[in-house]
């Protein structure tokens, strides 16, 4: 004990053992097998999620700055043309470069993917490469006057700085695409001409629908995980199911039924015609716009803010309204002033897992959206599947997530993380 | 109950409540209650008495059935807790927990609209009367057991109500802390001179803190009387078991002549005299009731007047007094409590011994079914 205790004042690296082993050592190798068996409790699921979530979303985000398909075509091009100032054309040591590389791609069938790419760049550009490409094998030096020959187009500058742009393999295009903006020939970045700006505001109608859908639940959820939460035990499980029974039911399923119930020939326009409140050339059209998507996600999100607010609500003892009621308060300040305040964090956990769950809609928008209820995922999935751009696709996705997160974060600033409660 | 009749003008009084929540059982059987201003009563029983329910019918959180109660003249039936102006101690304090200690106590002042420098000046009283100034900005949660308990005490009275409800606030405090604060409560109620009506099922907390206790068994006030009448005068069996140690010993009646009647024990142990309290006629069961430290044993001859023969079964050595546990008549748990006085008699497990007692200090009360 004594010399533990000289040890202990001598030594600067903390308690000692009695056989002179530090104590962190000691307490780390005794700890060891506890945390290696935790570790390998968790192995699966980690390696699980590494697989189909980290690596997917790793792999996102390197497609949404990455655009190989030019540069694998036209590699030689791409080193020269760096040298090029931007000014008139490109000198013909460039233009010899290019033929070359032409023919190989054309060789190689990788001059359509070249195409594609510089066509997302300058719109109408992929017929004149592929075009070019099946007479390049027959073109003769000086090479900047037989291409312009084949094509006039080639003497436009705007292509030539696309080229330019496109020799790099890493690029912020897809982003500036995502955000309605472009690099001009000049390499600046502008805006889009109006006809052709999409994206900001399918965002910021994403993030107005979202924010609208977790309104409405708030509204429609409280009441009702108020009433499951005083109700008795028997009534109050009866009532859960009845909010869960959605839950368990195919999210297909529950949005044709609001088809079902909203379209023009529906059951609500045919009550409504029928009772006499619209005439039959009037009838409201519910559906395939935003109304219908906000009717659609409101209702099959609701669960979402239901539960956690009751098991917030559940845990508030009836005595805390007592209280207030015997300290003089009236029902309606009781409940304001004492019940509501307690119920905050459920309300910012519902609303948390609700808008983030709608700002990523996907299915219910594409079916009962129509033109105007179309969100963000809808054109993200319409760019993994039909025109084929997954930069583009996950410059939009990586936006999204980002967006989420920063959102996420000023909600941690004003509620606290801390103070939310998911059951 | 004639001291309640010559108490003048009742401040809280219930009359002939009932109260049934399922419309078949009665919770509570017509309950008639006057309470004094500036009273302290407590209403004691096992749980499922009756008694919350009665604090919370005149809190206003339950409606009485039938019958009405009244808080001053007013028959109060129809008003609601908010315009009782009743102040109310919860089991668990329900101190509002996003709030700080100084918003709790402002709460109700705040919700009577008074001015803001009063309510300063009425937290900072009611602080400094439980000793807490100190701890208005810290959270209910950051505070102890019993300065919660004492903010909430604090709260209940930060309004100045004339009444206050407590419903066994001292129930989730350990032995020690409850003791302290039933005397600081004691102290707060004969400094303010409120009335209090207190539930709990403690009957040392009732003894110690109450003017009047009132013993609620089966939705009925069993007796209501003073701690001291309660313990050295019961009326019945259940109260005088339910309050403090109690020997029971079942006989028939022989004979009554005044206040005293003599009991043949069932047990075989003799016949007996004790005070006629509550029995029936000659020839009916009694049990009487005995308390333990008012036997005596191995007495000098001729000293008591009623002795029966027992067993020694076991000796517990508790410091003050050795607790003896005894087999007479037929009772097996029969307690005497020798004090460990100077050159008291030594018992020994298994030896026969005499009991004895003075008749005025046994009781023959209705007959409980043996157990």
């Amino acid at each position: 004990m004594v010399d533990a205790t000289i040890n202990n004042g001598n030594k600067s690296d903390g308690l000692l053992t009695d056989d002179g082993q530090s104590l962190k050592a000691k307490l780390a190798l005794a700890t060891r097998r506890n945390k290696t068996k935790a570790f390998l409790l968790v192995a699966p699921l980690l390696f699980f999620i590494v697989i189909t979530f980290v690596w997917p979303i790793g792999v996102m985000l390197y497609r949404s700055v990455n655009s190989p398909q030019f540069t694998n075509a036209f590699s030689s091009t791409a080193v020269v043309i760096k040298d090029w100032d931007g000014q008139g054309l490109p000198s013909e040591e460039v233009f010899t470069a290019f033929v070359a590389d032409m023919v190989q791609a054309r060789k190689d069938r990788t001059i359509g993917k070249a195409g594609t790419r510089i066509n997302y760049e300058l719109p109408g550009t992929r017929s004149l490469f592929t075009g070019t490409a099946r007479k390049a094998k027959k073109l003769e030096a000086p090479f900047k006057e037989s291409l312009i020959a084949v094509n006039e187009k080639w003497a436009n500058p705007e292509i030539w700085a696309a080229v330019k742009r496109l020799s790099s393999r890493y690029t912020l295009s897809f982003y500036l695409a995502s955000l309605d903006l472009k690099y001009d020939k000049s390499g600046e970045i502008v805006t889009q001409p109006e006809d052709r700006q999409i994206y900001v505001t399918l965002f910021l109608r994403t993030f107005w629908i979202s924010g609208l859908v977790m309104l409405f639940t708030i509204l429609l959820g409280y009441p009702v995980a108020y009433l499951l939460s005083v109700l008795p035990l028997r009534t109050s499980n009866l009532l859960m199911i009845m909010v869960l029974l959605p839950f368990w039911t195919s999210l297909l399923v529950r949005t044709t039924a609001w088809i079902a119930l909203l379209q023009r020939e529906g059951i609500i326009n045919d009550v409504l015609v029928f009772i006499g409140v619209i005439s039959d050339e009037n009838r409201i059209q519910m559906i395939y716009n935003q109304a219908g998507t906000i009717i659609a996600m409101t209702h099959i999100l609701l669960p979402f803010m239901v539960l956690p607010l009751f098991s917030v609500m559940k845990t508030i003892p009836p005595s805390y309204m007592r209280a207030a009621r015997s300290l003089g308060a009236t029902q309606f300040t009781a409940y304001t002033r004492v019940y509501m305040p307690l119920t905050l964090p459920g309300i910012g956990a519902g609303s948390v897992l609700v808008f983030i769950l709608s700002v990523g809609y996907y299915i219910t928008p594409a079916l009962v959206g129509g033109r105007t209820g179309t969100l963000i995922s809808n054109v993200i999935a319409g760019h993994m599947q039909q025109s084929l751009n997954w930069g583009l696709a996950a410059a939009l996705g990586a936006l999204l997530l980002a967006s989420v997160l920063v959102l996420y974060w000023f909600y941690n600033k004003i509620v606290g993380v801390d103070n939310m409660k998911f059951g | 109950m004639s001291d309640t009749q010559s108490m003048g003008d009742p401040f809280v009084r219930f009359e002939k409540v009932q109260k049934s929540y399922d419309g078949e059982i009665l919770v509570v059987k017509d309950l008639n209650l006057d309470i004094a201003k500036g009273e302290f009563l407590t209403m004691l029983g096992p749980s499922g008495s009756g008694k919350t329910t009665c604090l919370m019918m005149l809190a206003g959180f339950e409606t009485a059935t039938h019958g009405q109660i009244y808080l001053g003249k007013d028959p109060i039936n129809d008003v609601p807790p908010h315009k009782r102006g009743i102040g109310m101690v919860f089991q668990n304090y329900a101190l509002f927990p996003h709030m700080t200690v100084a918003e709790n106590l402002a709460f109700p002042l705040e919700v009577r609209n008074m001015s803001k420098n009063d309510i300063e000046t009425k937290v900072k009283r009611a602080l400094d009367m439980v000793e807490l100034g100190i701890f208005g900005n810290r959270m209910p949660a950051q505070l102890s057991g019993g300065q919660q308990q004492r903010v909430a005490v604090a709260r209940a009275l930060v309004f100045e109500p004339d009444l206050i409800l407590m419903d066994e606030p001292l129930g989730a405090l350990d032995k020690q802390l409850r003791e302290q604060m039933q005397y600081e409560i004691k102290h707060i109620h004969e400094r303010l001179g409120v009335t209090v009506v207190y539930v709990t099922h403690d009957q040392a907390e009732a003894l110690t803190m109450s003017d009047r206790i009132a013993v609620f068994n089966d939705g009925v006030i069993q007796q209501l009387s003073s701690p001291s009448d309660l313990y050295e005068r019961p009326q019945n069996s259940f109260v005088a078991q339910f309050i403090g140690e109690n020997n029971k010993l079942s006989g028939k009646i022989k004979a009554v002549s005044g206040d005293v009647c003599t009991i043949e024990l069932d047990g075989g142990g003799g016949t007996v005299e004790a005070l006629a309290i509550n029995i029936g006629a000659k020839g009916e069961q009694t049990t009487l009731s005995l308390r333990p430290e008012r036997i005596e044993i191995n007495p000098d001859k001729g000293s008591v007047p009623n002795t029966l023969k027992g067993k020694i079964e076991e000796l517990i050595y508790l410091g003050d007094h050795v607790r003896t546990r005894m087999s007479v008549s037929g009772n097996s748990d029969f307690i005497v409590k020798v004090p460990n006085t100077h050159g008291h008699k030594l018992l020994k497990e298994g030896e026969t011994a005499i009991v004895g007692w003075m008749t005025e200090d046994c009781r023959a009360l209705d007959s409980l079914p043996s157990t």
